[in-house]
């Protein structure tokens, strides 16, 4: 099984006045792990469900694997789907559900028993083939709907938010597994999130979807080193970005200048250290997370996270410095947000 | 001594005891007690008989006709009303305009008082004018006796019933359906089953408990509903609609036999219990409870 480009052009959808998707152009290249990324309501499900084709595009194209596949139905397109909820069937037993979908297209039995084996043995749950869906815990049904998605040898997988009926222990482990399992199979990967750490931890390519538009698309480390917008900014890295506000080319009560035209100041929390000189700052409080420390602090006018490794005691109220290089400040543009270029960078 | 906490429940348990040992079980024990004796008359008091009864009744050539009267009218309108009330659940479940209107009109009957319904469908089914029969002259069909004739009497009966059950058992059947996550279907979709294949191996399964329940339902009711014969053929002609329960009603009320009313009664309800065992134990394996 190989993987499959996907490519969407113009692609929108309205429901009356509401638009989910407002003309959403995206490139995934075959055997890419794709993650759209977004807030909640910014259409990145529909963006899904439109390539599945359980949803129809008002207006735009749908291309897989160099295919205009915009108004065929979803069998008809060769893309496997791991639900939100898992839909596994839940009067069928294991072994069942996953060649449900072969049996539906009447894949000989031989052929069915060979990939059924494979999948189990890819995904380890040979023990529970004659269990029904609700005789498993929350892992093993993920773990059978990935099994469902094998055995169709697809050559694109979508999933929707996957791993967010998973506690915080098994939703790493479950991260690793479908990313190795992803390398493995070569399929092309379209993956919903809103879960920056899932997006950072597992794309190739990152697309950041709000109010049904892109704004950025890009690898991880690219986003995360060169936000386009203070959206972006705000949305990736834990904790993400501050922002400042700046009034009359200086940051908000402070006297940091900045180029003409910013409107906000970007400083990653990890930018940030503590110095004899630099930014005055005033502690608010500090949350120690074994690793690191955040501190919280009051910068002029704004509110400033910084984090620091190891562990610091700092009082609340302490006044203290934060130094920072000059080419890691980000500048945004007051009116539309976009990235303005840093002329120390 | 009994503790508080007994005392309370019993009292408030009791209300329910009392109304179900009134009105269900003290008359159903006085019943099969009844059917071991005779019929008492002003002038002579009950005599016990023990199986007489019973032999009386198996030489009675109407509790036959009356019996096999049962099984064709249980055996038309069971499948029937369940099929057609599956198909209108599937067919109101899907996006339609004007759908709570059709639901509506499906649930009516059910609505109607039967004495109202067998009054409409006399209209119905009456030679000449009646609406079968206007209908059928459009065609160039002649006047039909449909109630008086031996051969179309029960066929009339069992559509009445059929009309007044469907509706009924298509509210549970949609509601269940309304109940089925829609990215099973979806899903389905996606692996390329087909309609049918998804219908036959998702829906139908999973409205198993569904369908136990609106058979047990339905065979209660195929000795049940029985109003529609009072009004309509009072069990005529020739006994040709003469059914269970309403041969114990001319038995017991009109020709003041209780004790073979009582024996009657005895007969029906272990035929009820017997189908019901059945019922849950055959289905009841087969059916998956969520």
């Amino acid at each position: 099984m190989n993987g499959a480009e996907v490519r969407l052009t113009g692609v929108t959808r309205s429901w009356g006045a509401t638009q989910a998707l407002a003309g959403v152009s995206l490139h995934v290249k075959a055997g890419t792990f794709c993650v759209l990324l977004g807030p909640s309501g910014c259409g990145k499900t529909t963006c899904l469900r439109i390539v599945a084709g359980l949803d129809q595009a008002t207006a735009g194209v749908v291309e897989i694997g160099g295919r205009d596949v915009t108004g065929l139905p979803p069998a008809a397109r060769g893309v496997a789907m791991v639900f939100q909820s898992y839909a596994l069937f839940p009067h069928l037993t294991v072994a069942e559900n996953i060649v449900f979908g072969l049996k539906a297209r009447s894949v000989p039995s031989g052929e069915r028993a060979r990939r059924l084996d494979r999948a189990v043995e890819i995904l380890g749950i040979g023990h529970l083939l004659g269990r029904r869906p609700g005789q498993l815990s929350g892992g093993q049904q993920q773990r059978v709907a990935l099994g469902r998605a094998i055995v169709a040898e697809a050559s694109v997988c979508l999933m929707d938010e996957p791993l967010s009926n998973l506690d915080a222990q098994l939703r790493a482990e479950m991260r690793r597994e479908i990313l190795a399992l992803q390398r493995r199979l070569g399929m092309t990967m379209l993956y919903v999130t809103h879960d920056q750490t899932e997006a950072m931890g597992m794309a190739d390519q990152v697309v950041l979807l709000r109010d049904g538009r892109i704004e950025q698309d890009a690898p991880p480390a690219e986003m995360y080193a060169a936000p386009a917008t203070s959206f972006v900014a705000s949305f990736i890295g834990t904790p993400p970005m501050n922002l400042l506000p700046v009034e009359g080319g200086v940051v908000r009560g402070t006297a940091i200048a900045v180029p003409l035209g910013a409107g906000l100041l970007g400083l990653r929390p990890e930018a940030l250290r503590i110095a004899d000189s630099g930014l005055p700052a005033t502690v608010i409080n500090a949350e120690y997370l074994g690793a690191d420390t955040v501190v919280a602090c009051s910068v002029g006018a704004g509110r400033v996270l910084a984090r620091l490794p190891g562990k610091i005691d700092l009082a609340e109220g302490a006044a203290i410095h934060l130094a920072y290089e000059t080419q890691a400040v980000h500048f945004f543009d007051a009116a539309n947000g976009r990235a303005v270029a840093n002329p120390a960078a | 001594m009994l503790k508080r906490e007994t005392w309370q429940a019993w009292a408030l348990i009791l209300p329910a005891v009392i109304l179900l040992v009134a009105f269900t079980h003290w008359p159903a024990i006085t019943t099969v007690l009844d059917s071991l004796y005779t019929t008492p008359k002003g002038s002579r008091p009950p005599r016990f008989v023990g199986l007489d009864n019973y032999a009386a009744l198996w030489d009675d050539p109407v509790f036959w006709t009356a019996l096999r009267n049962n099984a064709v009218y249980a055996f038309a309108t069971i499948p029937a009303s369940v099929v057609l009330a599956l198909l209108m659940a599937l067919a109101v479940n899907t996006a339609l305009p004007g759908r709570p209107l059709v639901r509506m009109a499906y649930f009516t009957p059910t609505m109607l008082p039967m004495i109202a319904v067998a009054n409409i469908w006399l209209f119905f089914f009456t030679p000449d004018y009646g609406l079968f029969d206007r209908i059928l002259a459009v065609f160039g069909g002649g006047r039909h006796n449909w109630l008086g004739d031996a051969a179309t009497a029960l066929p009339s009966m069992i559509a009445v019933a059929v009309w007044k059950e469907a509706g009924f058992f298509m509210i549970f059947y949609l509601a269940a359906l309304q109940a089925m996550p829609p990215d099973l279907q979806e899903a389905s979709n996606l692996e390329g089953a087909s309609r049918w294949y998804f219908f036959r191996r998702v829906t139908l399964p999973l409205l198993m408990p569904t369908t136990l329940f609106v058979l047990v339902n339905a065979v209660i009711n195929a000795f049940r509903l029985v109003d529609h014969v009072v009004v309509m053929t009072h069990g005529g002609p020739n006994n040709a609609t003469t059914l269970l329960l309403y041969y114990i009603y001319e038995m017991g009320f009109r020709f003041w036999d209780t004790a073979m009313a009582a024996t009657l009664t005895v007969v029906l309800l272990a035929l009820l219990g017997t189908l019901a065992w059945l019922q849950f134990g055959v289905l009841g394996k087969r059916v998956h409870y969520r």
